[in-house]
């Protein structure tokens, strides 16, 4: 199953490597990954996600725990939560047909198209990682030059808050 | 406030952590730091021959005391060299503290000369590390390292102190913290009283239960508080390799070790309880042997200061965070407050099948159809000469097991082994690092002569501080655990397990100003040992031929569940 973790974790120099590191000695997988300072510049969030029976989510979370800069652990799949991932994606539209085309699923998705030149499109599209997987698979792959995703973020819905 | 350079802060601050010793090895990324260590006389340096064996020394002094033993390498090789010794410690939750020297900070990056980037490299095998970016900050640094080596699970520490970090003529304010406080860091103190709770119904209702004491009851300064719960129980004990001595060896209570080399009626009844009790010990795949077969009717409940290695490979019924001491004795508590006592009656049914099973093999080996000597032999004599009290350090491979098997450990903190990494070469620095700090003490090393090579250049260490240990050399001509293996699994092909070209081991250690002693007959053995550990103030290495061909028994077969054992070459159960 898949899981969405959320560290809070120490500022520190090393502390991603540490965290990045565990997941590669213990043979743990990382669908996505991102981290980034928070509102308070001593701590980082991290979001991970990941596949694994409830055995190695188990063990993901108490060895995350264990690193010494990491401050809180919590597995967003555990309860209501939101997730959402960034895409941005640039596709050929280089007839009029196409750029119909991507236009409208763009507006079907509620993506926004943020760069354009003769040629192509970007598309900007904010959503759960699915959303984003559907949106690729409406356009079909034959268009697609490039894509980017940010990995996933969390938080829990409701009044429960991941802090220090 | 005084001022002190960065490099007097490391060494002030060692000496401010009660630190008697440190092992190591200059080079130039340390140089400050030497210089600070030659004009003070509170912290004494030991210069070994090679990096390996200064981590060693320090993990042992842990092992022996609890506390953090520390070890000071410099960058590049000398940084490199210290790794086995950091995994060794990490293996087997020793708490250490590793400085290493850095290139110059401005250097960092540039493939400077003797650079490595030893957080990277060091990061897979310890607790924690930090790497020293102000130099004020050093006296925290170095506290916090204590701080995280020696509390909850222990653990190996490294410290990586840039060369600029110590230069002599900056001068900072130094004051040593008394503690330190760390948000994301707060250990346990105390287990859950309601998991307890469950854990002494259980045992109480419990028909045939087992003890399973591991490493955790040593570092843990749990010895006391098991022997007290194991008498009140009066339950079978099995010891870990890691755990040996926890329990006291000749207690009747004690069924030996168990595991892949554990003693028949341990593994026997470990098969057939229907409750363990494990405390400290970790499930390893040594103990466990197959997990899907894993003691198919025992309930399991488990104690262990670190959660995570609760339900890693065997899931517990009953798990509890918790250090081993305190936990054990509100264990203890609650049981003498509780209104019914175990069944005696299942308790007597319980000791009776394990008195069989300990009479059907109970250690035995062979003797009358070889006239060499069997490597038992040595093993039982070193146990009764020492009256096993030894503080003994023991290499890796078959002597290792039958040290574990035959020597009756009745203290904790007295055999000291690399359980989890299982590294050769540990054996002679362990027991150089014992002896420094417990000099009225015997100490002894028992080791192969494949394991002892592998370190022996610290012999001239040995002559420089007069480091007076013992080595007992089983010598089987061969790396006898593989040569095993392969007799058992490769029909007997010895694939570069003979060990050719060996020294004359006498010769060599008299080289070094030591005392060597062959032995060749068992008939020899007691005298020539007896006159070995007289000599207090020489350190003295036996050569011992024992038997090549030699086997270690009990051995479980792979993959099965714990009662499948080999118990000699021809008898399985």
């Amino acid at each position: 199953m898949r899981h969405i973790i959320s560290v809070l974790m120490e500022n520190e120099p090393g502390a991603l490597s540490r965290v990045v590191g565990l997941f590669s000695q213990r043979n743990f997988n990382i669908e996505s990954l991102t981290v980034a300072p928070t509102e308070d510049e001593t701590l980082s969030r991290l979001t991970v996600t990941t596949i694994g029976d409830d055995r190695v989510v188990e063990q993901i979370t108490k060895q995350l725990n264990k690193l010494i800069d990491i401050v809180k652990v919590v597995d967003l799949t555990e309860g209501d939560h939101l997730e959402r991932e960034l895409m941005m994606i640039k596709m050929k539209a280089n007839n009029g047909t196409v750029r119909a085309e991507i236009k409208r699923t763009t507006d079907i998705f509620r993506g926004t198209i943020i760069d354009v030149t003769p040629n192509t499109f970007t598309v900007q599209l904010v959503g759960a990682s699915s959303k984003l997987d559907a949106f690729i698979e409406a356009l079909g792959t034959s268009n697609i030059m490039e894509v980017v995703r940010s990995g996933v973020s969390g938080i829990a819905r409701g009044e429960k808050v991941l802090s220090v | 406030m005084e001022l002190l350079s960065g490099a007097e802060m490391v060494v002030r601050a060692l000496r401010d952590e009660g630190v008697k010793f440190i092992y190591g090895y200059p080079g130039g990324a340390l140089l400050h730091i030497y210089d600070a260590i030659f004009t003070q006389d509170d912290v004494e340096h030991i210069l070994v021959r090679h990096e390996q064996a200064a981590t060693h020394m320090a993990d042992a002094y842990a092992r022996a005391t609890g506390k953090a033993g520390v070890a000071l390498v410099t960058s590049g090789p000398g940084a490199t060299n210290a790794v086995t010794g950091i995994a060794t410690a990490y293996m087997d939750s020793i708490p250490m503290v590793v400085l290493t020297g850095q290139v110059m900070s401005h250097l960092i990056g540039e493939d400077a000369f003797q650079e490595t980037d030893m957080i990277g490299v060091s990061r897979p095998i310890v607790k924690h590390s930090f790497s020293v970016q102000r130099p004020e900050d050093i006296p925290e640094i170095i506290k916090k390292a204590f701080h995280i080596a020696e509390s909850g699970r222990p653990g190996p520490v490294v410290v990586d102190i840039p060369k600029d970090m110590t230069t002599p003529t900056e001068r900072y304010e130094y004051e040593y913290p008394k503690s330190v406080k760390m948000r994301s860091y707060n250990p346990i103190s105390k287990g859950h009283s309601g998991q307890i709770k469950k854990a002494v119904d259980m045992l109480l209702a419990a028909k045939r239960p087992v003890i399973y004491a591991g490493g955790g009851v040593i570092m843990g300064d749990a010895s006391k508080e098991l022997i007290a719960l194991a008498k009140e129980l009066g339950c079978p004990v099995t010891n870990t390799l890691m755990g040996l001595g926890g329990f006291p060896g000749t207690d009747p209570q004690f069924i030996g070790m168990l595991g892949m080399h554990g003693s028949y009626e341990a593994n026997m009844a470990m098969h057939h309880s229907d409750m363990i009790l494990a405390v400290g010990a970790r499930f390893d795949d040594r103990v466990t042997n197959g997990t899907d077969k894993f003691c198919p009717t025992a309930k399991i409940v488990h104690i262990d200061i670190d959660p995570a290695s609760i339900s890693k490979t065997i899931k517990a019924d009953v798990p509890i965070v918790g250090p081993a001491q305190a936990v054990l004795k509100e264990m203890l508590e609650q049981l003498q407050a509780a209104k019914s006592t175990p069944s005696a009656e299942s308790l007597k049914t319980w000791w009776e099948q394990i008195e069989e099973w300990r009479g059907r093999h109970g250690g035995r080996y062979k003797t009358d159809d070889s006239k060499q000597m069997k490597p038992q032999q040595v093993i039982e004599m070193l146990s009764k000469v020492t009256n096993g009290d030894a503080y003994v350090c023991s290499d890796v491979g078959q002597h290792q097991m039958f040290a574990a098997q035959y020597y009756k450990f009745n203290k904790p903190n007295r055999w000291i082994n690399s359980g989890g990494l299982g590294t050769m070469g540990f054996g002679l620095p362990a027991a150089m690092g014992v002896k420094l700090n417990f000099p009225e003490e015997e100490v002894v090393c028992v080791t192969g002569e494949g394991s002892i090579q592998m370190n022996i250049q610290e012999l001239s260490t040995i002559s420089q501080y007069g480091i007076p240990v013992k080595v007992i050399c089983l010598n089987n001509q061969s790396l006898g655990m593989v040569r095993q293996w392969q007799d058992m699994n490769y029909e007997s092909r010895h694939s570069q397990s003979y060990m050719q070209s060996l020294p004359d081991f006498v010769k060599l250690v008299e080289s070094y100003g030591h005392v060597g002693i062959k032995v060749e007959r068992y008939e020899d053995l007691e005298g020539a040992m007896r006159e070995a550990f007289a000599m207090k103030d020489r350190m003295v290495f036996m050569d011992i031929a024992v038997d090549p061909f030699e086997h270690v028994y009990p051995m479980q077969v792979p993959r099965g569940s714990m009662r499948d054992m080999w118990l000699s070459k021809t008898e399985r159960t």
